[in-house]
């Protein structure tokens, strides 16, 4: 790694002032996951790494039942698999928490980090978006709230302005029988960068027969991480049958816009954006009701 | 642009407080190997690949090829030099023994250290659960079955051992 300079800076303001003044030649850390390996591949060149760990809201994980879930920008996923308020609100977080690189990455890798990157694949991204949660950035300018779906700019770039760093995630309180999963495809079991990954979660009717609402994203189906609200729309209302979720992942499917690399192509993506689709509906559904009811793959029982 | 001075940096590395004088550029394991002369955390990628790196960073496993040294001020290391205390080998080094679970033994720090936590946070693991943990090292040699065997009779003689009143270990 080529000479760098390092200050940990402990309060959200101090940690503006630094970025402001070096611009794009500083860059924050958290668990250096990504930032460490790209200084060492010298993809990356910066003078400054400005330590974000020290600042408090940037390590907090905690829970308000009227306020939701905070997810400070660093903290690293191995706490959050590990947090009972997750594990008892946010179940589905654990599907991307507990998958992102093996676990010594996940005793660093935050999921600001992971979001900031901003790969188009970043296994955290359809997940949250499918918890609906928001962005809380500060900079010279004060702080702002951006919806994580319109966080993202293109591959690698944000909506980041020079100065204003990512200071964490709040998750609304999940509503009565509300269900997430996110799901990806690899070609092996573990330790890969998906092809495709689909989150979505769903909110039921009492009765768990009807569905109220929906949130549908994909990653690795285009330059940025893939919001499809019109997914998530067809199904408001529809009872739950495979025909309300056939149609939701035909949408999904036809709102990929993948490319062809050495990790799948066009037309393997657009098949594996509807199926994964349909199977995180399957078992976000299935957690919303309580029930278990469909396996590991979100196959319903009893369906192929 | 600040100049890129060294740091005086103070841990506590198996158990003995340390101070060194490091680069902001150099990572742990730069540190570990090259200034303190514990070269028993392997450099096999040096980008979060293999886990030949592996050390408990306050109790949490993380690859040292991908901290700063910088980072750890204040902060508390279990290196594989600090796993047998007294140079005695634990449990889980004989049984790597036993089930030839290294050859050239390059990868074996790491799993050492990666399986030591395991056990530490899940005293009975599936073979599924020694697995998934140990996805994240690589090994040339072994083909990790033998690792994952030795892994299991490790976890299997711990907990025979715990209900046995009379071996307290
Ligand atoms: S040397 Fe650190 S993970 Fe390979
Ligand atoms: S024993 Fe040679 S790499 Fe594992």
């Amino acid at each position: 790694m080529r000479a760098v300079d390092y200050v940990p800076v402990r309060s959200v303001e101090e940690a503006v002032a630094v970025l402001a003044e070096h611009g794009d030649r500083a860059a924050p850390l958290a668990g250096g996951t990504d930032l460490i390996a790209q200084l060492k591949e010298g993809h990356r060149s910066i003078d400054l790494i400005v330590d974000v760990k020290p600042i408090p809201e940037l390590m907090e994980l905690s829970y308000d039942p009227a306020a939701g879930l905070w997810i400070g920008g660093a903290v690293p996923c191995h706490r959050i698999s590990r947090s009972q308020v997750v594990r008892r609100h946010y179940p589905a977080l654990l599907d991307s928490t507990t998958l992102i690189g093996g676990i010594q990455i996940q005793g660093r890798a935050s999921l600001g980090g992971n979001v900031c990157n901003a790969s188009p694949a970043a296994d955290s991204v359809p997940n949250l978006i499918a918890h609906s949660a928001t962005c809380h950035v500060a900079g010279p300018q004060g702080t702002r709230t951006i919806p994580l779906e319109a966080f993202f700019v293109g591959p690698g770039q944000t909506v980041l302005r020079p100065g204003e760093f990512l200071v964490g995630f709040r998750l609304p309180v999940p509503p009565a029988h509300f269900g997430a999963a996110y799901l990806r495809f690899i070609p092996r079991n573990e330790m890969d960068i998906a092809v495709v990954g689909a989150g979505a979660s769903v909110v039921l009717s009492p009765d768990g027969q009807t569905v109220q609402a929906a949130r549908i994203a994909l990653g690795a189906v285009a330059p940025t991480p893939l919001y499809v609200p019109e997914a998530g729309q067809a199904l408001v209302g529809q009872p739950v049958t495979e025909e309300s979720i056939a149609r939701a992942a035909q949408i999904a499917r036809d709102a990929a816009r993948p490319i062809t690399d050495m990790r799948g192509t066009v037309a393997q993506r657009k098949h594996l954006a509807g199926v994964l689709t349909a199977r995180a509906l399957r078992i976000a559904i299935d957690r919303a009701r309580g029930t278990k009811t469909v396996d590991s793959l979100g196959r319903l029982n009893g369906h192929a | 642009m600040p100049e890129r001075k060294k740091r005086m940096i103070t841990t506590t590395i198996n158990g003995e407080e340390i101070t060194f004088l490091c680069e902001p550029r150099q990572t742990l394991l730069e540190v570990l190997r090259d200034e303190l002369g514990l070269t028993g955390s392997k450099e096999g990628c040096g980008n979060g690949n293999c886990g030949a790196c592996n050390v408990l960073l306050d109790g949490v496993l993380v690859n040292a090829c991908l901290v700063l040294a910088p980072e750890v001020e204040g902060r508390e290391l279990v290196t594989i030099e600090g796993i047998a205390p007294g140079g005695e080998l634990t449990l889980l080094q004989q049984k790597f023994l036993e089930h030839a679970a290294l050859q050239c033994g390059i990868c074996t720090p790491g799993f050492i250290v990666a399986a030591k936590a395991l056990l530490d946070e899940n005293p009975s693991p599936t073979e599924h659960d020694v697995r998934l943990w140990l996805a994240g090292n690589l090994c040339r040699c072994t083909g990790y079955d033998k690792i994952v065997r030795a892994v299991l009779d490790t976890a299997a003689a711990l907990q025979a051992a715990q209900t046995t009143p009379t071996e307290v270990a």
